[in-house]
């Protein structure tokens, strides 16, 4: 601006006057306060929110813990075809301990004729067909793209030979591990409740942040004498307030209806989650902070999480993937919040030995902070 | 004391390209309600937005009571009260729950019942925002700005969209802050919301101020109170050729007869032609009226700016008769600042 034009007018040491006699005194923290109160009613009266925030992870892992179950005995399902040798294998079958089982299986035989048995082999019905021959031997008909045929075959093979009166060279013994902690259910609550804190963080600020510049209630509030750092830090603590309730919801779950062992220290996970939630908060923000519109906003979210969903574990381990990606793929936010969640919820690791996960965190949460600080549009 | 509100050469250039203002001043004294008048992308909210330290202008200076935007932006803010065209209040809070919120921003705002009964808000006060009606909403609006006991009221097309009813309630309401010795900047593209309701006002055109007095001022500037507006046809046997009655037909000249032409001329797709389209002949004929000062063609219609209608009608019934034309529609009317920025831009308020 420049001043040249105009004579300097002599700044006001006393403010105009007032035109009603003020009766009322805000303190300092008024505006953010109500910031606060506003945006938790806002959520508390929004479904929407509270289903995708706590309804859908529940599902979740509801419907991936039964899915994923472990089956306390697996049913082998054979069909014997009808003929001359088809008793004496039934026999043969029944005799066999299931105590020889890998799979602690248990096989449900079926006598049938060889064109209704083909058939419900081919509808997925059995897992193999067994045809004992005129001569005394037996034919398995099975399918090797069918994991559960090719385990059938060489677990009916198994219990008919030691039936038959095979006797194994070299003894073996086996030990049963499928205690809590080591199931696919243990493993994956920890990933649903990161994948969850980054969903929320995102959608929860970025998006809410967006609508709220589409509508120009952004604008309007900073044209107000709100403080723009009390808006921000209400944002934040509504997010932290919802993690808090998130973490207690799917822990708590899992705990009551999966026996979830929790191994290491509440706060830790707490903590934890705190941290994963603000910072995703602030990844969140600096997605939004330009965006005008709300599909811009949406597209650019998905992008951003897009990697996360994939590589980052939550629902197998991401060490599946290629050694060569793993550094990339290690120094993700969602990859070190789920790995530092699962090593303390199920190995009872200390916040310590997690620090560089911790700090992995912390350097995206802090980077994306002060981008998105020099970024940010109001208008 | 300094003016609440003051301006000096306000530029704003988008892009280095579009300059939505080019060079605009104003001052505003306390307790005055100063309209800022344009069409749509006069350049009307970028100047309100740039007052209000919503946006920075591209050069110029701004001070309200004195103080730039620089100085001291917290407490200017505690001074003025804001309503942006268009602003949607979130949806899921209640009324009071959103004035409570606005003013709890403030240092020493007012009670938001108090804000609320005289908003006649009282009764909606625990309605989610997004079951009002568009009335409500803007008063609404208006009472986010005032609950912060402001002294200046921005409010930017403040009854745009709203019925007759809620926009004279919201008159009402900027009057009454006036009375208190509130000094009020709007803008609008309603004629009448500017005539009545402001003391001062701008016209606004392109980006500069094309007028600037008080309404009646301006309405002066025309030379004449009154207009009257007319159409006329030729006689019935001249009438054939143009049958389809519509104003849009092709251009119509009855061979030049007199020079008088039915329909006159239609400018749909020119309307910068609007003073040029009618024969300078004609246009001298209805000028030469007793009391009349200017001379426009609308469409078909012929709009004269006149002192003394009582003195020009007469004559120009006469006239019509002499010329064999016959008279198809007369009116009288109070001229308007609709008036004045037709004369002064050749453009109606409301055309884009």
């Amino acid at each position: 601006m420049s001043t040249e034009t105009t004579t300097p007018i002599p700044r006001l040491a006393v403010p105009p006057p007032v035109l009603a006699a003020p009766t009322l005194r805000n303190g300092r923290w008024s505006g953010y306060k109500r910031l606060l109160g506003a945006r938790m009613l806002e959520l508390k009266r929004e479904p929407e929110i509270i289903f995708w925030v706590f309804g859908f992870p529940l599902l979740l892992a509801l419907g991936l813990g039964i899915a994923f179950r472990n089956k306390p005995a697996n049913t082998t399902s054979v069909a014997v075809v009808q003929s001359a040798g088809a008793a004496q294998t039934m026999a043969l079958l029944q005799s066999s301990s299931d105590k020889s089982s890998p799979a602690h299986s248990s096989i449900q035989a079926t006598v049938l004729d060889r064109q209704s048995a083909l058939n419900a082999f081919h509808f997925g019905k059995f897992d193999l067909v067994v045809e004992p021959n005129p001569d005394g031997s037996v034919t398995y008909h099975y399918d090797p793209a069918r994991p559960e045929s090719v385990l059938s075959r060489s677990e009916i093979d198994a219990a008919l030979q030691s039936a038959a009166g095979r006797r194994d060279p070299l003894p073996t013994s086996t030990q049963v591990s499928s205690e809590p902690g080591s199931r696919y259910i243990d493993f994956l609550i920890p990933g649903l409740l990161g994948m969850n804190l980054m969903n929320s963080g995102m959608w929860g600020i970025g998006f809410a942040l967006v609508e709220m510049r589409q509508r120009k209630l952004l604008k309007r509030f900073v044209a107000t004498p709100m403080r723009r750092t009390d808006f921000l830090l209400a944002l934040t603590s509504s997010r932290l307030i919802m993690t808090v309730i998130q973490v207690a919801a799917l822990l708590g779950f899992g705990v009551l209806v999966f026996h979830l062992p929790m191994r290491g220290s509440l706060l830790s996970v707490l903590f934890l989650a705190a941290l994963g939630g603000v910072t995703f908060g602030a990844v969140g923000l600096l997605t939004a902070c330009r965006a005008q519109k709300l599909e811009t906003a949406s597209g650019l979210i998905n992008l951003v999480m897009m990697p996360m969903w994939i590589f980052s574990g939550v629902f197998f381990s991401s060490q599946h993937f290629p050694a060569k990606l793993q550094p990339l793929i290690q120094a993700l936010p969602l990859t070190a919040l789920i790995d530092a969640l699962r090593a303390i919820v199920l190995e009872g690791a200390s916040l310590h030995s997690q620090s560089a996960r911790i700090l992995i965190l912390a350097f995206w949460g802090g980077i994306s902070f002060v981008l998105a600080l020099r970024w940010f549009r109001w208008t | 004391m300094a003016s609440p509100i003051a301006c000096a050469n306000l530029r704003k250039t988008y892009d280095a390209k579009v300059e939505a203002v080019r060079g605009l001043s104003l001052r505003i004294e306390a307790g005055e309600c100063f309209g800022l008048l344009g069409p749509n992308g006069a350049g009307k909210t970028t100047t309100i937005e740039i007052l209000e330290g919503l946006l920075a202008p591209t050069s110029g200076e701004v001070r309200l009571f004195g103080h730039t935007w620089a100085d001291n932006p917290r407490q200017l803010r505690e001074w003025i009260g804001i309503s942006l065209q268009d602003t949607r209040l979130s949806e899921k809070l209640t009324v009071r729950e959103t004035l409570e919120l606005f003013a709890s921003f403030y240092a020493e705002p007012r009670p938001s019942e108090a804000v609320l009964a005289e908003l006649e808000l009282t009764e909606k006060s625990d309605a989610w925002v997004g079951k009002l009606s568009g009335g409500q909403k803007q008063r609404l609006a208006v009472a986010t700005a005032l609950v912060g006991n402001p002294r200046i009221l921005f409010l930017d097309e403040p009854t745009t969209g709203l019925d007759p009813q809620s926009r004279r309630q919201l008159w009402d309401i900027v009057r009454a802050f006036q009375k208190k010795g509130g000094t009020v900047l709007l803008t609008t593209h309603y004629m009448d919301e500017a005539e009545r309701l402001c003391d001062r006002l701008a016209i606004v055109d392109r980006g500069v101020i094309i007028a600037e007095g008080s309404p009646s001022d301006l309405i002066d500037r025309l030379g004449g109170h009154h207009v009257v507006e007319f159409q006329v046809s030729n006689n019935v046997n001249d009438n054939g050729s143009n049958t389809d009655g519509s104003n849009v037909s092709s251009n119509v000249s009855n061979n030049g007869r007199d020079n008088v032409t039915n329909n006159i001329v239609i400018l749909s797709e020119a309307k910068d032609l609007l003073h040029n389209t009618a024969p300078e002949e004609t246009i001298a004929l209805w000028r030469s009226l007793p009391g009349v000062e200017s001379v426009r063609y609308e469409d078909s219609t012929i709009c004269l700016t006149v002192r003394e209608p009582h003195l020009t009608i007469p004559a120009l019934l006469d006239s019509l008769d002499q010329q064999g034309h016959q008279l198809e529609h007369l009116s009288t009317r109070q001229a308007s600042l609709e008036d004045v920025f037709v004369k002064l831009t050749g453009r109606h308020l409301r055309e884009n």
